[in-house]
């Protein structure tokens, strides 16, 4: 918006689609553009209102997780609890609500209660020993996934939630996190709206606020931003946190969708969000990238796995799908790191 | 604790501080008295630094035979000199000379053990680099606390980015930042092509100027350079020698150390010379021409034993080797 107001007379030659081109996910975009042709022209279904539903559905969940670990790998941190927090912050709320009968209002607040506790947790772990994430947020990790397991069995007796829609005012949170809207004859999911809703708060952080200059430099060079004044540990902890309050909301958008959840939910899901962010832009070496391209990743995901379904292939294909997107947007991202960073 | 990471663990605070006094000099210069600094909210006005600035010659940090020792270490001993405004003082000396000592002394991130500290006429111990930015004594250390990936306008405001709205809505002022920093690089001579582009990308004496007039935006009345020049090439030197000049233009008082009295003597007023931990003395540029500065700094026999030496095993042709010569020759005139 500002662009004009301070441009340079020798900056005149530089198209808008140039521009435009030097966008971290501008590569994401084009991915997703391809992969939305090929599949709409070889098979039959992919394009339909029906199709599209559930592959946005799928991209939805995912998408908002993408988003969330982006932010955190731009700020120089990785989230391999992520995935997890997905399955415990449901469980929390299933096993409270029919095994308890506590109220599903205040069981879901706890719910959420938990999963900052665990982010802060990470972040401060993070930043107090100085370990890299991948090693804390590995054991918060595991440790996640054995009291999702071991936990839900010891109270209930079994792997799976069941009796979710007989809890009293279960219609309240299922209307907020589990409801479809119709559009014409496209039945979308709310937890699109609720991914589109976190990509955009999550770009307007990155890009039009001071805190999101922070998450850019602590990624970047956290001891130069240090110097500067930069809240380093604050920005890093928020950033933990904000990624497991989003793996709350996606376990919310799962249990109150499907009215069940099993004890294993979210586990390995940790690297699909990696691999979006990353395809949406991100630099595994933080301080570089962007929000809505980790939600375009999403969509790339979404689209080639709900694809490869209905073009009929094994659907193992996705695997070897997903590496080499992973792959390619490394190479590139290295490639555009290397062009911003070069001395001239 | 190396002086590097005991600026880190200050670093936090520092940051504040020059905020706060930037936003404090504001008001003062608006009502006309002091006021308690308060968390700043509004964004920095851009006159924020004149106000504090002393009539040209006015020393603004004087020191008398002070002197430094870490436990048994007699790192600096009896240096005196001073920084006035509108004026550059340079301080040279070999590696382990004590320049760095020096100037933690001035920056405040280390205290002085002899002599006596003047800073506006009155005698102080600085505790911590919060104090001497307090005072307007800004540090450019060599890594220049930069994030190169981020564009040069979010670099220049980095940790007191100015803000405007209501929270929720409350967000980074980019049209007022993205002027600012292409005004005040300008105002210094640095017209870059566009504010966007990744710091990285600027060269290493850009790089070197966006650092330093950050500084003197956010309130600096005395720059302290740590050999600003020593990983440029020549042409970029040049680039940062020029700004120095124009920062005494502006009438800021500039502490430049360097090791080369090539760089130091086009712009220095004054030139203290350290050897050992000592002051080799205080002078004013009129008494001095850079022939003297140059053998002063390495010693004249040394000097000219070792462009000898130079001479037989580059041959004579080598630029080192004329240099020096040309340094030996000067002197002997
Ligand atoms: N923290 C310290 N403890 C002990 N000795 C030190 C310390 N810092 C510097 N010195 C000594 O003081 C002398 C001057 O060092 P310094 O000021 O860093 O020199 P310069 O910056 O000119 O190269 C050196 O001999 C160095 O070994
Ligand atoms: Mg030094």
């Amino acid at each position: 918006m500002t662009a004009t107001a301070v441009a340079d007379e020798r900056l005149a030659r530089v198209s808008p689609v140039n521009r435009a081109l030097k966008r971290p996910e501008v590569g994401a975009l084009i991915a997703a553009l391809a992969i939305f042709v090929f599949f709409a022209v070889t098979t039959d279904t992919f394009a339909t209102p029906a199709g599209a539903s559930t592959w946005l559905q799928t991209s939805s969940t995912i998408g908002i997780m993408a988003v969330a670990v982006a932010l955190l790998m731009i700020g120089g941190e990785f989230d391999l609890s992520a995935g997890v927090m997905t399955g415990f912050t449901g469980l929390v709320v299933g096993v409270l609500t029919t095994q308890y009968g506590l109220n599903i209002w205040v069981a879901v607040l706890v719910s959420l209660a938990l999963a900052l506790c665990v982010g802060f947790v990470n972040g401060l772990l993070v930043i107090k020993t100085g370990l890299p994430s991948f090693i804390v947020t590995l054991g918060t990790f595991f440790v996640l996934q054995g009291i999702d397991v071991a936990g839900t069995k010891t109270l209930i007796g079994q792997v799976a939630i069941q009796g979710m829609k007989k809890v009293p005012y279960y219609d309240q949170p299922h209307a907020i996190f589990g409801s479809t809207i119709s559009i014409g004859d496209l039945a979308l999911r709310v937890s699109v709206l609720w991914w589109i809703a976190v990509a955009a708060v999550a770009t307007w952080i990155l890009l039009r606020t001071r805190v999101g200059n922070w998450i850019f430099a602590v990624g970047g060079a956290a001891h130069s931003s240090r110097q500067v004044g930069v809240p380093v540990g604050n920005t890093k902890i928020g950033l933990f946190m904000a990624t497991a309050g989003c793996g709350w909301l996606v376990g919310m958008l799962l249990l109150f969708n499907t009215s069940t959840v099993q004890a294993g939910t979210g586990v390995s899901q940790e690297f699909i969000y990696i691999i979006c962010a990353v395809v949406g832009g991100c630099l595994m070496t933080g301080g570089y990238g962007s929000a809505i391209g980790a939600a375009f990743g999403a969509l790339i995901y979404g689209m080639a796995n709900q694809g490869i379904v209905y073009a009929g292939w094994d659907s193992n294909w996705l695997k070897a799908f997903l590496g080499a997107m992973l792959l390619i947007a490394v190479l590139l991202n290295e490639w555009v790191r290397k062009r911003a960073e070069e001395t001239r | 604790m190396t002086g590097e990471e005991r600026v880190t663990a200050t670093g936090k605070r520092i940051g504040r501080v020059a905020r706060e006094y930037a936003t404090q000099q504001a008001r003062e210069a608006a009502n006309g008295k002091p006021e308690a600094p308060a968390a700043p909210r509004s964004p920095v006005p851009a006159g924020a630094r004149s106000a504090a600035l002393p009539p040209r010659g006015t020393p603004i940090i004087e020191v008398e035979d002070i002197g430094k020792s870490y436990g048994r270490v007699i790192a600096l001993r009896e240096v005196t000199t001073s920084v006035k405004a509108g004026e550059v003082t340079c301080v040279l000396g070999d590696n382990g000379a004590g320049k760095s000592t020096f100037i933690k002394i001035l920056a405040g991130a280390h205290q002085h053990t002899e002599g006596r500290f003047v800073v506006d006429g009155e005698e102080r111990h600085l505790s911590n680099p919060r104090d001497a930015l307090a005072l307007g004594i800004a540090t450019v250390y060599q890594d220049l606390a930069v994030v190169p990936l981020m564009p040069v306008w979010r670099n220049f405001f980095l940790g007191s980015e100015p803000v405007k709205g209501i929270w929720p809505a409350r967000r980074m002022d980019i049209e007022f930042m993205k002027q600012t920093t292409r005004k005040e690089l300008l105002a210094m001579g640095i017209d870059l092509r566009d504010v966007d582009q990744p710091i990285g990308t600027l060269s290493g004496g850009e790089r070197q100027c966006v650092a330093i007039a950050r500084a003197v935006y956010f309130g600096a009345r005395v720059l302290i350079l740590d050999e600003p020049t020593a990983a440029l090439g020549v042409k970029q030197s040049g680039v940062v020698l020029r700004y120095i000049a124009k920062a005494r233009e502006r009438g800021l008082g500039v502490v430049f150390i360097t090791h080369n009295p090539h760089h130091a003597y086009p712009v220095g007023d004054r030139f203290m010379l350290l050897r050992r931990g000592r002051s080799m003395g205080d002078f004013p540029k009129s008494g001095l021409s850079l022939a003297d500065l140059t053998s002063m700094m390495a010693g004249g026999a040394e000097l000219e034993s070792l462009a000898h030496e130079l001479e037989r095993s580059m041959g004579a042709s080598s630029d080192v080797v004329e240099e020096l010569m040309a340094d030996v020759e000067g002197e002997k005139r």
